[in-house]
């Protein structure tokens, strides 16, 4: 699987459309497998869709069209024998509202596992070691071992957020995609996410969107500058933010636009 | 500076009255209720004892129990429920979580609106035109209580239907982005989430089909009969129609009989009524988002 580029995704001129209202252009881009990369962007500039586009979550509505090729680990996902289950499987998503099943919190995390098979022939002790395996991962085991039966959304919104991180981990997805993972937290859950995506960072090769500029330079490798649905700029977070090539991105990243 | 000026003293008058207005409407509405009840029990909790539970109607049904009838009637609602709650359910998972939206799915659901108008006669003579003769199956406990069960769908249906809609769509995108098929998503979140409104269309259901007489009457339920029923395919007695005989078609009829007879058939529903509003309770205590 992994002979070629060895990218976590790569596009070839990915054109996207909602019904005629194109979304996305030519959009050519490789994340790198093992770091963590950020999008940035205006409002509206496809952000979400094109994460959206990586585990096909888009094609639910019926009306989006697309062309060009999208391919993880150097699988084209739109490809005919590729099982949809599989890339949900192998590429978890995070959205910015904390959606945690209304179940306990070790249902929660076992409920992908499950759903993937692996639960039926697992030992409770098995399940177990899954469930804590999970939450230490996203650094929640010590809150939450003691009340793992407890109704998931009974917790803070922080912790309804690593917990929605939590329960992708036990299926070992490939690729981490977050869409503005903490827009509903606090400055101090922001941080404590923060925190977990350098504990995630190796383990996965994680996509996030966000409209904090800081946390875009604190918590990411590389940057994405995405402008009226097209790629501007991609290079080193650090060579982004201190010496951006292009206009557009300076303009954005120092706050001249939305 | 916090006095309260001519048009806040207005809104609390106006509000005041809305209020009492309201609320005397719900004392009405509560008044019919408690008349019923009472004659009921004034009039006929003489003659319930336990020997009219359980003891077969004698001397030309103007004495002894009336047995036969309410167990018939327990008979005739249980083997209802088990056919049109499964169904019922079923199309409901049907139309809310599969069916595409379009022109189609509409009919059908402004069909199935339109089948609970339907009065119950109409019901009892597709009864007899469909189970009774097509099917063969006779005047039976079975051909009556597939009427009532085809009765009853729609308030089944629509139920399930909205308490399934009452579900956060947030949670099956949860489900479905992690891989999960839709059955896998009703399964283990739709529906034990959904479970609570489901139950109070069983509870609509069993008050309206333990009352019905019309559709009972020609598809399986007898004025009198000597024996008890052996299986689904024998006819029965049914308290609503019992009700409607000693009232009615009896000469001699001890007046408090069919206060009795009635008093027996509220209390059977308001049982059967509670278990379910128990397991609701239970199970709502258990949800919480
Ligand atoms: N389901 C949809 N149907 C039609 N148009 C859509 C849909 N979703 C998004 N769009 C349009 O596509 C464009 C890109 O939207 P997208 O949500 O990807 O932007 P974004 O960069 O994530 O924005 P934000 O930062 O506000 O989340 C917008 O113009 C939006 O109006
Ligand atoms: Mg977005």
């Amino acid at each position: 699987m992994d002979s070629g580029s060895g990218m976590a995704i790569s596009t070839t001129d990915l054109n996207l459309w909602y019904g005629t209202f194109q979304a996305l252009f030519d959009v050519n881009l490789e994340v790198k497998p093992g770091i963590i990369t950020a999008m940035i962007g205006p409002s509206g500039c496809g952000k979400s869709t094109f994460l959206r586009s990586v585990n096909r979550i888009n094609e639910r509505l019926g009306y989006v069209r697309i062309t060009g090729e999208i391919n993880v680990y150097d699988r084209n996902i739109y490809g005919e024998d590729v099982e949809l289950v599989q890339v949900r499987k192998q590429v978890g998503m995070v959205f910015q509202r904390p959606n945690p099943l209304p179940i306990s919190i070790r249902d929660n995390v076992l409920f992908g596992y499950q759903i993937h098979g692996q639960g039926k022939t697992a030992s409770k002790s098995d399940q177990d070691d899954v469930v804590e395996d999970a939450l230490r991962q996203v650094l929640l085991w010590d809150q939450v071992k003691d009340r793992l039966n407890a109704k998931a959304t009974g917790l803070s919104l922080e912790q309804q957020q690593k917990l929605c991180i939590a329960r992708l981990l036990p299926v070992k997805p490939r690729v981490l995609l977050m869409d503005e993972p903490c827009s509903a937290l606090d400055p101090k859950g922001t941080e404590a996410v923060e925190e977990l995506l350098w504990e995630l960072r190796g383990k996965y090769s994680i996509l996030i969107v966000t409209h904090n500029m800081a946390q875009a330079r604190r918590a990411s490798d590389e940057c994405i500058f995405m402008l009226l649905g097209k790629v501007v700029e991609h290079t080193e977070t650090e060579t982004m933010f201190v010496t951006p090539k292009f206009e557009e991105t300076e303009n954005y990243i120092e706050g001249r636009y939305g | 500076m916090f006095d309260a000026t001519e048009l806040n003293q207005k809104n609390e008058r106006v509000e005041k009255l809305f209020r009492a207005g309201f609320g005397l409407m719900t004392v009405m509405l509560i008044i019919p209720v408690l008349i019923i009840l009472t004659t009921l029990v004034v009039k006929g909790g003489s003659v319930v004892n336990f020997d009219f539970l359980f003891q077969s109607p004698t001397n030309g049904m103007t004495a002894g129990g009336i047995f036969p009838a309410l167990l018939g009637t327990v008979w005739l609602v249980l083997v209802a429920l088990l056919i049109s709650v499964p169904l019922g359910v079923a199309a409901a998972v049907y139309l809310s979580e599969y069916a595409p939206e379009n022109w189609f799915t509409r009919v059908i659901n402004l069909a199935i609106i339109n089948l609970a108008g339907v009065p119950s006669i109409v019901h009892a003579l597709f009864g007899v035109g469909a189970f009774v003769l097509f099917f063969g199956f006779g005047t039976s406990i079975l051909a009556a209580s597939l009427t009532l069960a085809i009765m009853t769908l729609p308030l089944i249906i629509v139920a399930t239907r909205e308490s399934l809609q009452a579900v956060p769509y947030a949670f099956r995108e949860a489900c479905w982005n992690m891989g999960a098929t839709r059955w896998q998503t009703i399964r283990r979140v739709v529906l034990p989430n959904a479970i609570s409104g489901i139950l109070t269309g069983v509870i609509l259901e069993v008050s309206r089909t333990s009352g019905e007489t019309a559709p009972i009457m020609f598809t399986g339920a007898a004025f009198f009969l000597p024996l008890l029923p052996q299986s689904v395919f024998d006819q029965t007695m049914a308290l609503s129609l019992h009700l409607f005989v000693v009232s009615t078609q009896v000469p001699d009829m001890p007046e408090a009989v069919p206060y009795g007879v009635a008093l027996v058939l509220i209390c059977l529903v308001l049982l059967m009524n509670s278990l379910s509003i128990a397991l609701r309770v239970y199970l709502r205590g258990r949800k919480k988002w």
